[in-house]
């Protein structure tokens, strides 16, 4: 097994007392600058995590408190696209076998797996991923050109409209707060040890290969529908998404992985496979500036980014994938 | 050199089929057992693999060839009990098990299987379709597939399955007399269902379709 990652950075921490947790990080130089030379080290330490968890989360109304008005009708449409995407908003999404749900559980309801009515409320918000203030709609024109590896939908279409609305009743209750308890995904506690792809590999072997496949490309049911989710390859989300990101990865994973054993992984194991997860080929990144190096130093520096960095001996972002072609093997 | 590789191939398929009969007939131990004591699969399964939904005996037609496999070798060597199969996968080798399954697996059988889709507001279909989340139970169709078709050689078919054999089978994990499998998954969803729980389920996923086109995957 050869490993070898072209970034190394450090994260200091400052753990300040008296109850409150504070990371501090000081980063050394952008990784850009090493991605021709690999090295043989992974050594990457992670920010320490406050993960406290809150005595009471909000609960969203149940499935039959739906309303049966026109509204209801629009609501009960965003349930379906999020929930059967490729087959109500197929003119949005791209070559992918990924639905809303596949990483916002329990059709957006659940709490640490980036439910629906912790983010409708947390929004118009400033994004430092564009650095404008983002209407909801323009949230979730992110979550198709990313994460679903299509196009936006624009402004105003059924598919945006249907979708908030369907957001907007299930945070009904719930009050106006972008801290609100359950938002995103959790932020996993620091590791033992600097996360690893290798151990990544073998909880990836032991864990996640049974469902997702030992390709990682996700699975079809027995009549050919899309079942398990492509973890990267061509029919993954792309390079520009949240889920590329090691610490949203390492955050949705810990709490939810393996589906019905969320919360088994313990924290070296969710950064490890993490890791592991985010060091393989997937499609292109739409904001592409032509180089590599280029859109890694405008949309990708950050240590929890492997974009542009080489990971078993490839560069990350190099590999045009057509829809058709295997997935990238694990070596 | 092309040509003589292409010969040695056919050469070799022929002789495997010659020395190895069960691969010639998928069907023979299913219709008629054997001489070594197996009997043939249909007294129990079915003429058409329905199997006997009242009597607990699963339905066969349509499931996954691997799946089926795994389980006559559980049956052997004690990851699963049962009175009946444990005696009888004993008496099955290798070869007869794996041509057991692909007949099975091959067999697209219209027998016994429900016409009407069966309601999606009770609460066996909730359980099916949207899981219990609040208690950290994803819904059988996470895995299973959208209408319960199954996925792969882990996650085997439901639908059209006797309503029976799968309360037996959640029980029997709830229980701990069938070993959970693949990351003893299902023993941590079982224990989270309650006696109704697996009644409706159990009732959602026997009344769905059964595919009933031949859909063999490799194992």
């Amino acid at each position: 097994m050869k490993v070898q990652f072209a970034i190394i950075w450090t994260v200091s921490i400052l753990t300040v007392a008296g109850g409150i947790i504070v990371a501090s990080q000081a980063r050394q130089a952008s990784p850009v600058a090493q991605t021709q030379k690999p090295v043989t080290a992974t050594t990457i330490a992670l920010p320490a995590a406050a993960s406290v968890k809150p005595a009471t989360l909000f609960q969203p109304p149940s499935e039959q408190d739906m309303p049966k008005d026109e509204f209801g009708k629009t609501v009960q449409l965003g349930k379906d696209i999020f929930e059967h995407t490729l087959s109500y908003a197929s003119q949005y999404t791209g070559p992918t076998n990924l639905r809303c749900a596949s990483c916002h559980l329990d059709a957006g309801r659940l709490a640490n797996s980036a439910p629906l009515w912790a983010a409708y409320v947390s929004y118009p918000a400033y994004r430092s991923k564009n650095k404008h203030v983002n209407t909801y709609s323009e949230r979730l024109q992110g979550c198709f050109k990313f994460s679903m590896n299509g196009t936006a939908p624009p402004l105003g279409d059924p598919v945006l409209i249907a979708l908030e609305s369907y957001s907007y009743w299930l945070a009904t209750g719930a009050t106006i707060d972008p801290k609100i308890a359950g938002r995103g995904y959790p932020q996993v506690s620091k590791p033992p040890l600097p996360m690893d792809y290798a151990r990544g590999q073998a909880v990836f072997e032991q864990n996640c290969a049974i469902c997702h496949g030992a390709d990682g490309a996700g699975q079809t049911d027995a009549s050919g529908q899309p079942s398990f989710p492509a973890l990267w390859g061509p029919k993954s989300f792309n390079w520009g998404a949240g889920m590329g990101s090691i610490k949203n990865a390492a955050g949705f994973i810990q709490a939810n992985m393996p589906l019905g054993l969320g919360g088994t992984l313990s924290a070296q194991q969710a950064w490890d496979v993490a890791i592991f997860m985010d060091s393989h080929e997937r499609p292109q990144d739409p904001r592409f500036q032509g180089d590599i190096a280029a859109t890694r130093a405008k949309y990708h520096d950050s240590p929890d980014d492997m974009y542009g960095t080489v990971a078993n001996g490839q560069l990350l972002g190099k590999t045009k994938l057509s829809p058709d072609s295997a997935n990238p093997s694990v070596k | 050199m092309r040509s003589n590789l292409t010969l040695i191939s056919l050469f070799s398929l022929a002789l495997t089929a010659m020395i190895n009969p069960v691969l010639a007939d998928d069907a023979t131990v299913v219709l008629n057992g054997n001489d070594h004591g197996t009997p043939a699969c249909v007294s129990c399964h079915g003429a058409h693999g329905e199997g006997m939904p009242a009597n607990g005996f699963p339905r066969l037609a349509g499931q996954n060839a691997g799946y089926l496999q795994t389980q006559l070798v559980a049956f052997t060597n004690g990851q699963r009990v049962n009175a009946m199969m444990t005696p009888i996968a004993k008496t099955l080798n290798a070869d007869e098990r794996a041509a057991v399954a692909r007949y099975y697996a091959d067999l697209g059988s219209t027998v016994g299987i429900n016409e009407a889709v069966p309601e999606i507001s009770s609460a066996g279909a909730r359980l099916a379709i949207q899981g219990r989340w609040s208690q950290g139970l994803p819904a059988c169709i996470q895995c299973h597939g959208a209408m319960g078709t199954g996925v792969g050689s882990l996650f085997p078919a439901l639908a059209g399955q006797s309503s029976i054999y799968i309360e037996n089978q959640l029980r029997a994990w709830q229980q701990g007399t069938r070993a959970p499998g693949p990351l003893g998954l299902m023993k941590v969803i079982a224990s989270k269902l309650s006696a109704t729980d697996i009644h409706d389920v159990a009732v959602y996923f026997s009344a769905l379709p059964a595919s009933t086109v031949s859909r063999r995957q490799q194992p």
